[in-house]
Order: structure tokens, then C-alpha cells, then sequence
């Protein structure tokens, strides 16, 4: 019997996250709470089957919606996993926030790469896993597995490390760490496919309430929910099967200005 | 678009050719006429374009690099899916620049098949039969040749015969035969996912029908084990071994021989998170342990004991040197097979060859550098697991090291020096 599409993407995630485990001396899984990252999560516990032998880490922007606190705390629990928040709280003691600062560019860089830097600085991580897909973004698109970020975070896309077949990076100078990316092969809807063949938790953000859904989670502030009656996963496949609609269409860090996200991720953004 | 059927697997295909010669183009164009793009995607390349002060350009599509879009150059590779109604593919657009050949090699490495575009008007050029090489070289034999921008050359069936022949000839040097030769216009459309009208004389398939002769690559199950091991993982007191089967099948009870320390053991279990399994095959990755406590770890690779690979640590092989930074005799670099790990030097340059015009450089060359090819012994600090890349693929390969970097990528030709 050949291994259906699922079994593949999903094999090969696994591949991935075990090489990163192996091939780096202290990673962590960067969980955002969203559908990717938690489809992350499922894969790196069959890869080790059941405990993870790494941290999770959530940068905690502290303007998340409250329904993803509540499904994060529930799942720490449940999966006993070795959680780190990650917040930089003094930018938000000085009153960093959406509306505060000039562009949403400061105030992701403030809130999240500038709170990821603290947390790899504090913790020591040298790689991280991250939930990305090529079809997210055409930034995204360009990037490796597993893609090397200098001291100051940043991303040197014009200069990219060869990665031939399955034979990642793993020598780095240093003071570097690593983004690794197990899901960057998967799309929107194989993540949904996925999430229903193994029944995997998502927040209910996702499903529409009064005629919207979000379908991509982040910032409350910055989110906004898309016209959908898709009320469970069985819905939304079908949904996406017919629609033309981006998925980060309620992304606002995304519309800015065209380049927002080849800035930002530059930069050291997830 | 109807269900998707998940258990199609997805077709990769890379699109390969010279710089300029319309890959990106090729990609944006198919995507748009096939309403693939979603609005905001379409609004976003508008102004892009219109910033830039030119008209829609569909190479956007998958330049989306600011630098790529102001030079008007794909810099790195980049994947897009694309569905018809039969078939689900991955589009890999490759760089054409000879500087961003490192990213060239990096997007085709992953592909199964290939369109390969030559420019009516340029005519087959440098980046074309290098490109042609690294297909070659990577093992895709399934290649589509699209001549594009016809539109150029007056719709000339002459000119397109011409190139085409012309293609085709250096292309048999490398033992690739084209499945067909479509001639279109990405930039007005002609044979792309539409029949062109400004060329009556064509009576082939245009190029969305044409991918359906693409054949996906099987995962062959009926060759012998190889399930290279990436980790032994403890969980509980019980010690596992981590890996994805590149070939083969396996069975609780089996014994299995671990190459390179040729240590045999039984097979105790196989481990697939909340799962009872005898047996795995071919593409999954799983978990294994053994009866007795053998010291098998990372860089091992089970075999059946009676088909074992080959242990070697002098070996034949093909070299495709990427780095920027010339190789010199004498320099130690690492070797990365599978999931082995090892010091090795070159020995010999046997034949140093020009990767886009094949021609001979020299003979026991005494340096390699950038897109140069070397036809080179490999010595390896200690033996390792090796095969034919002809046989085995995933044994086959390798990357060298040096630094911190990738540097070269290469195919074993024979398994002794």
C-alpha cells in the first residue's frame, strides 16, 4: 500500500523534527497557539512518542484573544508540556501596543522578535521549530527547512545556504541559532485534512460564529475574522475547496506595505 | 475545483533554464490563466507593478523579494502548489543567474520532473546546458522542454525547430530525452494553459495538458531495507532507534544487519506513536528497538543481512562544486551521506569538466571551483555505507562540508576507488 499524501507530509515533518533534535544541542518548539503550530505539536509528539523532549515557548504579545490563553493553558496541562512564555514586558510597561506605536511593523518587532531575542538569550536555545508554510506568504515561499539567523536575528535571504536533499544545515557559528520549519511543505488545506484525520484540538476561533470565522489567528488587535458560516473542520475543507480569499487576508501586519513581511521576517520575525 | 482526494500525492516539477529565458513568467502565467491566484494576490502584483512603473508582470507570482522585483531577477528558489482537476503539483521555480546556481541546485534537488525553457530568440545559452547538466546529474529523466517567447521570433515554426533541435541534440549528450517540445508565449499566454492561435502549425499538446504525462516517483518498496538511523532515543529505559525507510520494508522478528559496524540484531519492536505495528515500508518514518543492547546509533543504515549496501572508504564519485571558494587538493572537507557523518579528503581529480559546455578542463586538476565538476576518489576517515546513485539514490549522494557550509553536492558512480 503506498502512504497516502497525509502519511507523507506528515513523515517527513517528523523526519525533520527528529534531525533538529539530534543535530542541535537545545531547541524548543515556538507553539503561537494557531492551527500550524499545534499541527506541529501533534507531529513532534509522535515523533517522540508522547513527551516532548524539548520546551515549548509561546511569545506572549499580551494582546492575544483570551480564547487562546485558555487553549494554551489547557493543552500545557494535558500534554505536560515544559512551557516558557516568553513577553517583553518592558516594552509593555512603556505602553508598546498597535495603536501606540507608529506602524505595525515596531510593534511586532517590539512584542515578538524583540521578545523571542530575550527568551533564545535567556534560555540558550540554539534552534528553533517553527510551524510555517511556503503557501502562507510568497516570502515564506523562499525560505529553506531550516534557515540560519545571525546574532542580531537577521535573515540573509540574498544569501541562503544550499540544501540539498535531505542534508540541512548544521554547523553554525557561534552565537547563530536556527529556524527549522518541519511543516513548510504542508498547505492550508493538508493542515486542515490533517487536523481531521487526527482529531487534533484547535481554538474555536477558527469556527464561525454570527457568519465569521477567523482564519488565521494572532494579535486581537490585528485579526479580522472573514465572512464564513464554516462551523466545524468538516466545513471549512470545504470551504477552502471553493474559496479565493488569502489566507492572511485578516492578517493586518501583512498589508501594510507590500514588503511588510520580507521586512519583518528580515528582521527575525516568525 | 472538486474534493481533494488525499490520497494523491503531489507532483514536484521544477522549472529550469537560463537566466531571463521566462521560468517565473512561465509559472505566473499558468497560475493566473488557470485561476489559481487568489484577488489579493493579483491586487498585490498590480501595484507592485505599477510602483515599479511597468506593466503586470506575472513573474511576481513568485519573485516576491523586493531586490528580485526591482533587479527584475529570481534570486532564490521558491515552491507554489497548483491543482488542475486530475492532478495536485508542486511548482519549484529555480533561479537562471549563474551566481545563484547554489539555489538552482537546492530547488531541483527536491524535484521528480522538469520543464526546461529555452528562449526562441537567445537560443539555447550557458545557464541552459548547465541547468541540463544538474538535471542529469540529480537523476530527473522526465523533462518537458517549453520554447518560449515564440511571439519574439515572428511565431516561426523554422526558428523553433531550429532551437529545438538544437536542445534536444545537447540534452541526448546527457541521455534525456524530452517527453515533448512545446513551443508557447508565457508573457501573451500561447500554449500555456491555453491553445495558441498564431501558430497553426503546432498541433501538439500545450503545456497544462502535458504535465499529466508526468509520472509521480514511487517510493520503491520491492528494493532491499535501507532505513539509515538518525537518533537512538531513550524513552522510559527503553532504547529506540529513530529513521525513515528510504527503501524496502521491515518486520518485527526480522534480522537486520547495521552498516557501517556490520553488528546484526533482531528487530524486538517497531514504534509508531499510538500504533500496534509488525511492519513498516518504504517512506515512513518509525521507531525501532532490538533484542540485546547493540550500540547502534546515529549514521548506521539496517539492511536485510543478504543484501546488504556496500561499505567503502575510497570510492568514485561525481562532483558538482558550489561554493564560491575554489577547492584546493589537500583540504580536509566533511562527507554527508544519509545520515552519516565523516572527514574525508579528495584524492584525485580524475577529470575536471565545465558544467555547461561538458568540455574537459583538465586532468588530475589540482582545484575545482565554482560549477565545475570534478570526476573525483573520495578517501573517508573511516568506511561508510555507500551504493551506486544509479542503484540506490538516497546512499548515493552526498554533500560536502567545509566550514560551516555546504560546498558541493555529489553522486557516488562506484563504490570502490
Amino acid at each position: 500500500m503506498p502512504l497516502s499524501k497525509l502519511d507523507e507530509l506528515e513523515s517527513r515533518s517528523i523526519f525533520i523534527v527528529r534531525e533538529a533534535y539530534q543535530q542541535f544541542r537545545k531547541i524548543a518548539l515556538l507553539w503561537s497557539i494557531g492551527k500550524d503550530s499545534t499541527a506541529l505539536l501533534w507531529i513532534c509528539r509522535k515523533a517522540f512518542f508522547g513527551p516532548l523532549p524539548f520546551n515549548v515557548v509561546h511569545i506572549d504579545t499580551g494582546y492575544k484573544f483570551p480564547q487562546m490563553y485558555e487553549f494554551r493553558d489547557e493543552y500545557a496541562v494535558k500534554w505536560d508540556l515544559d512551557l516558557i512564555v516568553g513577553k517583553n514586558t518592558e516594552a509593555l510597561e512603556a505602553g508598546m501596543g498597535p495603536e501606540a506605536s507608529a506602524s505595525k511593523l515596531d510593534c511586532c518587532t517590539a512584542l515578538k522578535t524583540e521578545a523571542l531575542k530575550q527568551t533564545i538569550g535567556r534560555e540558550g536555545f540554539d534552534a528553533l521549530l517553527l510551524g510555517i508554510r511556503r503557501d502562507e506568504h510568497g516570502i515564506r515561499a523562499k525560505e529553506r527547512v531550516v534557515s540560519p539567523r545571525d546574532r542580531q536575528f537577521k535573515w540573509d535571504y540574498q544569501n541562503q545556504p544550499a540544501e540539498l536533499w535531505d542534508h540541512y544545515k548544521n554547523s553554525y557559528a557561534e552565537g547563530t541559532h536556527a529556524r527549522v520549519h518541519p511543516m513548510l511543505h504542508w498547505t492550508e488545506l493538508d493542515i486542515w485534512t490533517y487536523t481531521r484525520r487526527e482529531r487534533i484540538p484547535v481554538s474555536p476561533l477558527y469556527f464561525a460564529r454570527d457568519g465569521k470565522r477567523y482564519r488565521s489567528i494572532g494579535c486581537h488587535t490585528c485579526c479580522q475574522p472573514v465572512d464564513s458560516t464554516a462551523s466545524n473542520v468538516d466545513e471549512i475543507i470545504e470551504e477552502l475547496a471553493t474559496t479565493t480569499e488569502a489566507e492572511r487576508a485578516g492578517r493586518a501586519q501583512d498589508k501594510e506595505s507590500i514588503y511588510t513581511m520580507q521586512k519583518l521576517r528580515a528582521m527575525g520575525y516568525m | 475545483m472538486g474534493a481533494v482526494d488525499s490520497q494523491t500525492r503531489q507532483l514536484k516539477f521544477v522549472i529550469v533554464g537560463h537566466v531571463d529565458h521566462g521560468k517565473s513568467t512561465l509559472i505566473g502565467r499558468l497560475l493566473y490563466d488557470t485561476d489559481s491566484l487568489p484577488p489579493s494576490k493579483m491586487e498585490e502584483i498590480r501595484t507592485a507593478s505599477a510602483q515599479l512603473g511597468h506593466d503586470v508582470e506575472f513573474s511576481y507570482v513568485m519573485d516576491n523579494l523586493e531586490e528580485e522585483r526591482s533587479q527584475r531577477v529570481t534570486i532564490d528558489t521558491a515552491q507554489i502548489q497548483f491543482r488542475t482537476p486530475q492532478s495536485e503539483y508542486v511548482i519549484i521555480d529555480a533561479p537562471g543567474h549563474r551566481q545563484f546556481i547554489r539555489n538552482m541546485v537546492t530547488g531541483a534537488s527536491e524535484a521528480e520532473a522538469a520543464v526546461f525553457i529555452v528562449d526562441a530568440a537567445g537560443g539555447v545559452r550557458e545557464q541552459t546546458r548547465r541547468h541540463a547538466y544538474v538535471l542529469a546529474m540529480l537523476g530527473i529523466e522526465q523533462v518537458i522542454v517549453v520554447i518560449n517567447k515564440m511571439d519574439l521570433v515572428g511565431w516561426s515554426q523554422e526558428r523553433f525547430q531550429q532551437v529545438s533541435g538544437e536542445l534536444t541534440s545537447f540534452l541526448g549528450q546527457l541521455g534525456i530525452t524530452p517527453l515533448l517540445v512545446i513551443p508557447a508565449s508565457a508573457k501573451l499566454g500561447d500554449n500555456v494553459a491555453k491553445p495558441s492561435t498564431n501558430m497553426p502549425w503546432c498541433t501538439g499538446a500545450i503545456l497544462i495538458d502535458s504535465l499529466a504525462q508526468l509520472r509521480r516517483r514511487r517510493r520503491p518498496q520491492q528494493l532491499p531495507l535501507r532505513l539509515p538511523i538518525q537518533d537512538r532515543y531513550e524513552l522510559d529505559g527503553k532504547k529506540i532507534l529513530l529513521g525513515r525507510i528510504d527503501t524496502g520494508t521491515i518486520r518485527t522478528g526480522e534480522e537486520v544487519l547495521f552498516l557501517p559496524s556490520g553488528v546484526k540484531a533482531e528487530v524486538a519492536s517497531i514504534e509508531v506513536f499510538l500504533q500496534d505495528r509488525t511492519g513498516a515500508e518504504a517512506g515512513e518514518s518509525i521507531g525501532l528497538t532490538l533484542r540485546g543492547d547493540e550500540p547502534i546509533g546515529r549514521g548506521e543504515v539496517a539492511c536485510p543481512t543478504d543484501a546488504p549496501a556496500a561499505v567503502s572508504g575510497r570510492f568514485r564519485a561525481s562532483v558538482f562544486w558550489l561554493s564560491n571558494d575554489a577547492f584546493r587538493m589537500g583540504e580536509q572537507l566533511k562527507l554527508r551521506c544519509a545520515t552519516q557523518q565523516v572527514p574525508c579528503t579528495i584524492e584525485r581529480i580524475e577529470r575536471l569538466t565545465d558544467s555547461s559546455t561538458l568540455e574537459l578542463i583538465a586532468q588530475d586538476a589540482r582545484q575545482m571551483a565554482a560549477t565545475q565538476v570534478g570526476h573525483v576518489v573520495i578517501r573517508t576517515e573511516r568506511p561508510i555505507a555507500v551504493e551506486p546513485f544509479a542503484q540506490t539514490p538516497e546512499l548515493g549522494r552526498f554533500v560536502l562540508t567545509r566550514g560551516h557550509d555546504a560546498a558541493a553536492g555529489g553522486i557516488i558512480t562506484e563504490t570502490k576507488g
